[in-house]
């Protein structure tokens, strides 16, 4: 119970009464510095610096020059498939596109098939430690992140970010709350649980691809 | 789980003599170690970085009643319902019921030290399918065996006796050959994604609480926690009350300690935060969404003098750097945290009488203090635990004699120095090299050799050197 949990810890604390939000704020800015926290720097630009630790991560991103190049990129990323099963996130640059014919493509949240190539939309990402900043939302179920077996991720160059504190404002700007979910994407899924060799593809995608439109 | 902590010595040994375990553990030997330290060093100022940490865990704890309540507020504002529980039944109860209210008759989980705390495992399977996702809790959760490392549960397990596993658990056969490490991830991929796309409900932990927004944050690099709480319609977080922070901000800097502290990453491959349940507009995500708050002596740290490791952010540096879990594994260690931070939480979870070789099973080189992310003076816990065992008289009646004795010679340092330079004299007398039996030190030597001494004791020497140095 409610009450019951947080007298125990008011006692622990030695506390009468609850604490007042001055008070917790108070000690907040008395305690904790209001400068950033120690954070890598790097030589060159956000963009730079992003591919460089994508890359770092097992994945692998390139530059286009416009949103209409997406399909050809696309196509050319998976050339050596037969057949392409490809579930995109319902957003206004990925809508409209021409796809090669014989793909089956449709838009929506991922299902059970496990040979799928999802295409989705970030809404940021991070320079610093390379990772790509996916909400939810109804253009971007959180499921195409994780089901298909192939993820290609499609960014703009001035969405990039430097760290993670600059992702949140951006973030609460719209809605003033967090959506359902936000998953930072650093790479492919991986394991190291057979003794201790990193293997790609554990349970969520074996490949994490990034196209930048500059 | 029931602790078999008290057998800590017999197991111990045992360890030391299990070939496979001992192959396994030098596989794992030094790779968290060296990945841990090229992290540090890509980081500017990683000490203040640690100083940072500590202090957004100490204040958060400090004001934990207010942090805590505020996150469940939120929690609750988005949809999501917040447990209370207070000893492990009642949580057990409250996660069970929630099981049966959701129609359950699967659960996938993704790891959570929380949920291995309570036991939650044995209730629900009890009733329902319940699968582990992690793939090294998978792995042990097919061996019936409790996760010998926290951020690495079958960090034991040799290839050879994941092979044998999955024969046996997914193709009923025995001696097949042996299989490389990608064809068993395969493998577990392919049996695991039925499991997820099947499950009623998902079971995760937590890694941190944000106060201000209500998010829980998940970190994994399989990608297991999200498949988890994303695809089954219900999903329920067990988080202990510890693992508040007060915002976003907050969050951030902790992630910069963690999966470096943890792994050597920058960030794992999956950083999520999640925030209430599906929203009218989602096209995915679970409609029922629960977290259930576990104290289970929690409270009792925070007001005793064991509040610091309350800062635990469960990274796992401490135990990889220890040379004692090294060298035996986390079976040994007879409960849910092995370790360092093992032999301070267990004593506190289960009491002390029941866990009394923990304390004691640290050399206090302080490796485990220096490389923890939230500075925890681990070494000092340790030796505060056994400060109160000799105060409960929980040491044996001739350890007690000899700590006193000692005590006492100590305190008269002419009669310390004429021991000292005694017993060095007729150390060098009994021979060169080292000894591997005492007497009066049975005991100790029956594990290690004593380099026998070669010139004159520590006290001498420094004596002899002042001389030299004074001008």
């Amino acid at each position: 119970m409610r009450s019951r949990v947080l007298e125990a810890i008011r006692q622990a604390l030695g506390r009468d009464a609850p604490a007042s939000a001055d008070d917790v704020v108070a000690d907040y800015r008395e305690s904790i510095p209001d400068t950033p926290p120690p954070r890598q720097t790097w030589d060159g630009g956000d963009a730079e610096r992003l591919i460089e630790r994508l890359e770092k991560a097992s994945a692998t991103a390139e530059r286009i020059p416009s949103a209409a190049e997406i399909p050809t990129a696309v196509a050319r990323y998976l050339a050596e498939m037969d057949a392409v099963n490809l579930r995109i996130g319902a957003h206004p640059d990925l809508q409209g596109l021409t796809w090669p014919s014989s793909w089956e493509v449709a838009e929506g949240p991922a299902d059970a098939a496990d040979a799928q190539v999802s295409v989705t939309r970030a809404f940021a990402a991070v320079a610093e430690t390379g990772s790509l900043v996916m909400p939810s939302s109804p253009q971007r179920p959180t499921s195409l992140n994780f089901l298909p077996d192939i993820h290609v991720v499609v960014l703009r160059e001035g969405e990039i970010v430097d760290y993670m504190e600059a992702v949140w404002p951006k973030l609460l700007a719209e809605t003033g709350q967090l959506p359902r979910a936000v998953n930072f994407i650093t790479g492919p899924s991986r394991t190291a649980d057979v003794e201790q060799t990193l293997q790609l593809g554990a349970h969520g995608p074996r490949r994490l691809h990034v196209l930048l439109v500059t | 789980m029931k602790s078999t902590a008290h057998r800590f010595k017999a197991q111990a040994r045992e360890a030391l003599h299990d070939d496979t375990l001992q192959q396994a553990l030098g596989h794992a030997k030094s790779g968290f170690v060296d990945k841990r330290a090229a992290a540090v060093a890509e980081l500017p100022d990683f000490e203040r970085l640690r100083d940072r940490g500590q202090l957004i865990k100490d204040h958060a704890l400090r004001n934990l009643d207010y942090y805590i309540a505020q996150f469940a507020d939120n929690v609750e504002a988005q949809g999501g319902t917040v447990h209370w529980t207070s000893t492990p039944e009642e949580a057990r109860e409250t996660i069970l019921g929630l099981c049966r209210d959701a129609g359950a008759r699967q659960v996938i989980k993704a790891k959570t030290m929380a949920g291995e705390e309570i036991g939650i495992n044995e209730t629900l399977e009890r009733e329902m399918e319940t699968v582990e996702s992690d793939l090294g809790e998978y792995i042990i959760q097919l061996a019936k065996e409790p996760p010998s490392h926290i951020i690495a549960p079958a960090v034991h397990k040799t290839r050879a006796e994941i092979t044998r596993l999955f024969d046996e658990h997914h193709h009923h056969v025995d001696g097949g050959r042996l299989r490389e490490a990608p064809e068993l991830v395969a493998e577990a991929r392919q049996v695991l994604r039925e499991k997820f796309l099947d499950a009623d409900v998902g079971i995760s932990g937590a890694n941190f609480l944000v106060a201000e927004t209500g998010s829980v944050v998940l970190v994994t690099n399989e990608g297991n926690a999200d498949l988890s709480t994303n695809l089954p319609p219900t999903h329920i977080v067990i988080a202990g009350v510890e693992k508040i922070v007060p915002g976003l901000r907050d969050a951030s800097s902790m992630l910069r300690l963690l999966a470096r502290s943890a792994t050597g990453q920058d960030m794992t491959a999956y950083t999520t935060f999640l925030t209430g349940a599906r929203r009218a507009e989602d096209l995915d995500g679970p409609e029922n969404y629960h977290v259930v708050l576990i104290d289970n002596g929690r409270t009792r740290m925070l007001g005793n003098e064991f509040r610091e490791m309350l800062r635990c952010i469960r990274c796992g540096a401490c135990l990889n750097h220890c040379p004692v879990y090294s060298a035996i594994g986390g079976h040994a260690y007879g409960w849910v945290y092995p370790g360092p931070m093992g032999s301070v939480l267990t004593p506190m979870f289960i009491g002390l009488d029941g866990a009394r070789d923990l304390p004691n099973a640290c050399t206090l080189n302080g490796r485990c203090g220096s490389v923890c992310p939230v500075k925890i003076p681990l070494p000092d816990l340790l030796r505060r635990l056994r400060d109160y065992q000799f105060e409960q008289h929980l040491t044996t009646r001739t350890t007690r004699m000899g700590l006193r004795v000692w005590g006492w010679v100590s305190r008269h340092p002419r009669l310390y120095h004429l021991g000292t330079r005694l017993a060095t004299a007729m150390l060098r007398f009994a021979g060169r090299g080292s000894a591997s039996r005492l007497p009066l030190a049975g005991g100790w030597t029956a594990a290690r050799d004593l380099p026998l001494p070669t010139g004159s004791t520590f006290q001498q020497q420094w004596k002899a050197r002042g001389k030299e140095r004074r001008p």
